[in-house]
């Protein structure tokens, strides 16, 4: 069972507590009536299922009920981080290289 | 005294005798014993029949690899009965009761063992050929061939009388495995003050140690240091040991399941004792000792009762005291089986030759064999056996070259093999952690971790207790240091030990055709060598695939003894070296875990939560019938004396229709919506428009997926400009909420509203009837009542029979109509009086079939019923619901989908069947022509049927392709024997222009 950091509650969890939610970063169109069929069906429907890391939403469903943000790897399954929603999407090399 | 036993040897308490029975034979064994070292201290290896061909088989291992001596154990009672225990771990004790199994009439002589005979019906994927013709003999002849043969053991037949257990549990270090290395590494580990749990799956702890009693660890004999090192662990605060606990699955960030047998090995259990306890241990550090596993030899008749592992003779003579046989013989490609050989013959066993494929076998190890009087045969192989229940010769044979000399016999009772170790990678595996192929020991070891542990010992491919002992203390001060402790590795002074060295092998080689061989690779599901190369002929690349075909590994032991013999022998098929055509992966749990321990608590009263009403003791005593409804159990309907449920359902109907009727509408979800922007939120959410409507009103609301679907529905009372009261369906409240919170939290956070669950909150009562006012209006306060002051789909707060409420006037059943909230705590009172209070009105309580059948008769829709996910509001006639003018709602861009405006889509419609008495199935399929040839074409289905008591008739709804356009149309519902034509209709049956509600 995976643990997972809430960034709400500032705590690492067991993964029972939690929701998965989906891709991230996907935010709904403004104005939803101005899009063709193609781009709404994009918004509807095409995800990127990656092999590797993925950034999805979580909800800290029997904690705090918060939405947040995830980076998993979908190989391994772990997460590599979570941080709130609305923050943009984390600049992952940066990461890396100031991690290496 | 057993024959076979040997006085005063083992670790069995030889001044307490056991009685058990094996198939109705009693069998005296020791305090200590398992059944399969009892049976063998009576002189009986055939233990069961084989899965496929029913031959005989005997014991081949000592541990829980087990795959052959498999039993029934019976622990008590009839209801107290367990298939497919391992008797290799079933530990003995007074009255125990077990028996083979796969045998027909008796296990000595089995009428299965035919299917031997026709083992070229059996052949590798004969699930695939061997049935496929006559179509014809399916029925007759190989289903009830397969259901009987299926399927080893037979199931328990009585539900379980045992209860189990579960715990959590977090640790810094949790070691699997309490041999050398296991223990090693607590020591390591406790002695830094870690918190430290060793888990062994053995009934005693101390692994390989038990089988070697001539080491000497830091001057004390093996038996002596084992004991030491337990008492001091024992002692220590911070060291929790558990034996006959079982690790049986490592999963994500260190978690790790394991399975405590807690009573199988007594015999008068505790009467509150569970029987199993569960643990999930969340460990900083994961230290897997888990050893190696003997690898069998495959060659000719390597399955008969008497053939077993070299290890597990000297397990059951070390530990047990237990002679295999009087005149076995070792047949091996490692040196640790010319051991296995000196402490048996030391033990009095006239071992009558050690047959070893290696030509240059060490010296030192011939002539041990000499001088204890064994025939020393290097260069040898063995191409065959003989014996019926039990091997009476082995034929061997001189190994030069690829040339196998012609053979001789050589009488023996029993067979010892050794094929060299396979590192117990289980666990390891079940992380996902790689492997490597390691040409020096010519097994698998590990490689990349994906964990946070350490693998000590023979599981990393390090013979010999003096390794395993070092390389364990590292590992255990290792984890402790990971987990935040100041630790060191202790070493150890080993003497006596026998590490030895051997090489890989395939098959034995042999001078007769391997075609015709039976030279077992997987025991348990009767896999041979040829099985396996048939399967690459006939096309498997993939080891995976030839695992499929075979069923090589399939069984309930996944391959312990065979996976690795199985991926040799396919990757000299393939022409490929073993590490490319790699090992399938090892998955949970590590050996078979009984349901019960997985279930836990979670079983009868307390398998799930039952949601009840503050009104569902009322419903109970009035001997309502309930039905489960999401997690709510619901009163279905009140029969009277004498009443079925189609006459208690007519008479709640007509009660409705015609007086007033109760009911409990207390699990409708409920979420209250407040803040500033709640009608501009409600605006967004709901396809329905809110901005205007006025506090004191309330508006049927649908909600939509952002795909165009119907998502849930239900009424929304404004009871200020900033707060709404939003109803949704019993079963859709937490999804709306978590729909609600997701739109609000992610898309649109500048709105101010904030949403409760009130669903608990309130209890809820509907009055449905023409006398309903008549009964409500005496007990309200503040509130005018009237149709003028009061219309349908107002909502005022007042009070009700003295509690504060909120009173709806909705209807759901097109009568005149209340629901009236209060306080959950109020909920049985106010039905009590407001019960009271209408038996002058001619009150009758109805449930939620009549409310079914009234809502249809109006032709309202349920979500989920005669909805499915895939249909929109226009498809389910409720375009009237869509605010037109709202520029954006969830939901709103999809309905101008391609796919959803275009023709043939499924549409709610009315169903009125030419036979008014005739009550369609829901679910039934809808034909335009039964007259079409077959396959016919479905072009819907009935959605929801009842029969109408007001319309005298039975009325239906049915989603059909452009039901919209088929007005007045007969279609057909064809039924087992029988078509029934309906002719389509409109959805509202009853009053359809809405009068009743308009008094």
């Amino acid at each position: 069972m995976l643990l997972i950091h809430c960034p709400y509650c500032e705590e690492t969890l067991p993964e029972a507590e939690f929701a998965y939610a989906g891709e991230a970063h996907i935010a709904r169109p403004a104005d939803p009536m101005a899009l063709s069929d193609e781009e709404w069906r994009d918004f509807l429907f095409i995800r990127s299922n990656p092999r590797g890391t993925h950034f999805e939403r979580w909800r800290h469903l029997h904690g705090c009920g918060r939405f947040f943000n995830a980076v998993r790897d979908t190989v391994t399954d772990k997460f590599q981080m979570t941080y709130k929603a609305g923050l943009p999407r984390p600049d992952l090399s940066a990461m890396k290289e100031a991690a290496e | 005294m057993s024959r076979y036993r040997i006085p005063g040897k083992g670790r069995i308490d030889h001044a307490r005798p056991v009685r058990f029975t094996f198939d109705g034979r009693v069998i005296e064994g020791r305090q200590g014993d398992t059944v399969a070292s009892a049976l063998l201290a009576s002189g009986i290896h055939l233990m069961g029949r084989s899965f496929k061909y029913h031959r005989p088989r005997g014991v081949v291992s000592a541990g829980s690899e087990e795959p052959n001596a498999l039993i029934g154990t019976q622990r008590g009672g009839p209801d107290r009965f367990e298939p497919n225990t391992r008797a290799t771990m079933q530990e003995v004790w007074d009255g125990l009761t077990t028996e083979s199994q796969n045998k027909w009439p008796s296990l000595a002589f089995d009428l299965g063992a035919i299917n031997d005979r026709l083992y070229m019906l059996f052949s590798a994927g004969f699930y695939y050929k061997t049935f496929m013709w006559p179509k014809a003999f399916w029925d007759k002849v190989y289903e009830p061939f397969i259901r009987r043969a299926a399927g080893l053991g037979r199931s328990p037949a009585l539900p379980d009388p045992d209860h189990y257990a579960s715990r959590n549990l977090h640790c810094d270090v949790l070691i699997v495995g309490a041999g050398p290395a296991g223990l090693a590494a607590a020591l390591s580990a406790a002695r830094a003050g870690a918190q430290v749990v060793l888990v062994d799956e053995h009934a005693e702890m101390g692994g390989t140690l038990l089988s070697e009693p001539q080491l000497r660890i830091d001057g004390a004999g093996a038996w002596d240091w084992l004991a030491a090192t337990l008492a001091e662990l024992s002692a220590l605060p911070n060291v929790r040991l558990m034996s006959r606990t079982t690790a049986i699955g490592y999963y994500h960030e260190n978690m790790v399941g394991l399975c405590q047998r807690l009573t199988d090995h007594l015999a008068s259990p505790p009467a509150d004792a569970p029987r199993e306890r569960l643990w999930r241990v969340r460990a900083k550090q994961v230290v897997l000792a888990q050893g190696a596993i003997e690898k069998p030899l495959v060659f000719d008749g390597n399955d008969r009762p008497g053939v077993m592992l070299s290890g597990a003779a000297q397990t059951f003579l070390h530990r047990f005291g237990v002679k295999v046989g009087d005149r076995p013989v070792v047949v091996t490609v490692h040196d640790s089986a010319w051991h296995t050989a000196f402490d048996l013959a030391a033990a009095g066993m006239k071992v009558a030759a050690i047959v070893d494929l290696r030509n240059d076998v060490a010296p030192a190890l011939v002539q041990q064999a000499r001088t204890l009087g064994i025939e020393p045969l290097p260069g040898h192989t063995v191409t065959g056996t003989t014996g019926r229940l039990r091997v009476a010769s082995v034929r061997v044979a001189a190994v030069s070259g690829s040339q196998v000399a012609s053979g001789r016999r050589i009488a023996c009772d029993a067979l010892l093999m050794c094929g060299g170790w396979t590192p117990s990678l289980h666990l390891f595996s079940h992380t996902k952690g790689s492997l490597r192929w390691d040409a020096e020991t010519g097994a698998f070891l590990p490689d990349r971790k994906t964990e946070a542990c350490q693998i000590a010992g023979a599981g990393r491919g390090l013979w010999g207790v003096a390794a395993a002992l070092d390389d364990g203390a590292k590992a255990g001060a290792l984890a402790a240091s990971a987990a935040g402790r100041v630790a060191g590795a202790g070493t150890f002074a080993v003497s006596g030990d026998r590490p030895g060295r051997g090489v890989v092998v395939r098959e034995l080689p042999t001078d007769g055709n391997p075609g015709r061989a039976k030279a077992f690779v997987d025991y348990q599901n009767d896999v041979t060598a040829k099985d396996i190369r048939l399967a690459v002929r006939e096309g498997m690349r993939s080891i995976e695939h030839v695992k499929r075909y075979t069923t090589n590994g399939m069984a309930t032991d996944q391959g312990k003894l065979s996976n690795i013999n199985g991926l040799m022998i396919a990757s000299e098929a393939l022409q490929k070296p073993a590490p490319e055509v790699g090992l399938t992966t090892f998955r949970p749990p590590y050996t078979p875990t009984s349901f019960g321990a997985l279930a836990g608590y979670h079983k009868d009263d307390h398998f799930e939560v039952t949601r009840r009403t503050p009104i569902d003791a009322w419903a109970d005593a009035q001997g309502a019938v309930f039905e489960p409804v999401a997690l709510w159990r619901r009163a279905r309907y009140f029969p009277r004396a004498g009443e079925d449920m189609h006459k208690a359902v007519a008479r709640e109907c007509r009660a409705v229709r015609s007086a007033v009727g109760m009911f409990d509408a207390s699990t409708l979800g409920k979420i209250e919506v407040v803040g500033p922007d709640a009608a501009t939120f409600l605006e967004r959410m709901y396809t329905n428009p809110w901005a205007k409507l006025q506090p004191g009103r309330c508006r049927y609301g649908l909600l939509l997926g952002e795909d165009g679907f119907i998502r849930d529905d239900g009424v929304i009372g404004r009871l200020a400009d900033d707060r709404f009261h939003v109803t949704t369906t019993t079963g859709g409240a937490a999804r709306v909420l978590n729909m609600m919170e997701d739109y609000l939290q992610t898309e649109w956070p500048d709105l101010n509203v904030w949403l409760t669950s009130t669903t608990e909150q309130w209890a809820v009562v509907a009055l449905q009837g023409p006398n309903a006012r008549k009964l409500l209006e005496p007990l309200v306060e503040g509130l005018d009542l009237s149709d003028a002051a009061f219309p349908h789909m107002a909502v005022a707060e007042c009070t009700v029979a003295g509690f504060l409420a909120r009173l709806f006037r909705v209807s759901f059943t097109g009568e005149l109509g209340f629901e009236i909230n209060v306080p959950a705590r109020h909920g049985r009172a106010l039905w009590d009086l407001l019960w009271q209070a209408g038996q002058a009105h001619g009150v009758t309580a109805y449930g939620t079939e009549a409310m079914h059948v009234l809502r249809a008769e109006k032709g309202f829709i349920i979500v989920g019923q005669d909805t499915d996910g895939t249909v929109t509001p226009q498809d389910a006639g409720l375009t009237w619901a869509i605010g037109k003018a709202k520029p954006d709602f969830v939901g709103k861009r999809s309905l101008m989908r391609p796919d959803i405006v275009a023709r043939g889509r499924k549409q709610l419609v009315g169903l009125l069947t030419d036979d008014p008495a005739t009550v369609l199935e829901e679910g039934a399929q809808i034909v335009a022509d039964p007259s079409k040839p077959l396959p016919m074409r479905m072009i819907g289905h009935v959605t929801s049927s009842y029969w109408s008591e007001a319309l005298g008739r039975s009325i239906a709804m049915a989603l059909i392709e452009d039901g919209h356009d088929l007005q007045g149309k007969t279609l057909h519902v064809p039924m087992e024997g029988r078509t029934i034509a309906a002719r389509v209709s409109g959805v509202t049956f009853y009053d359809p222009e809405g009068q009743r509600l308009k008094v």
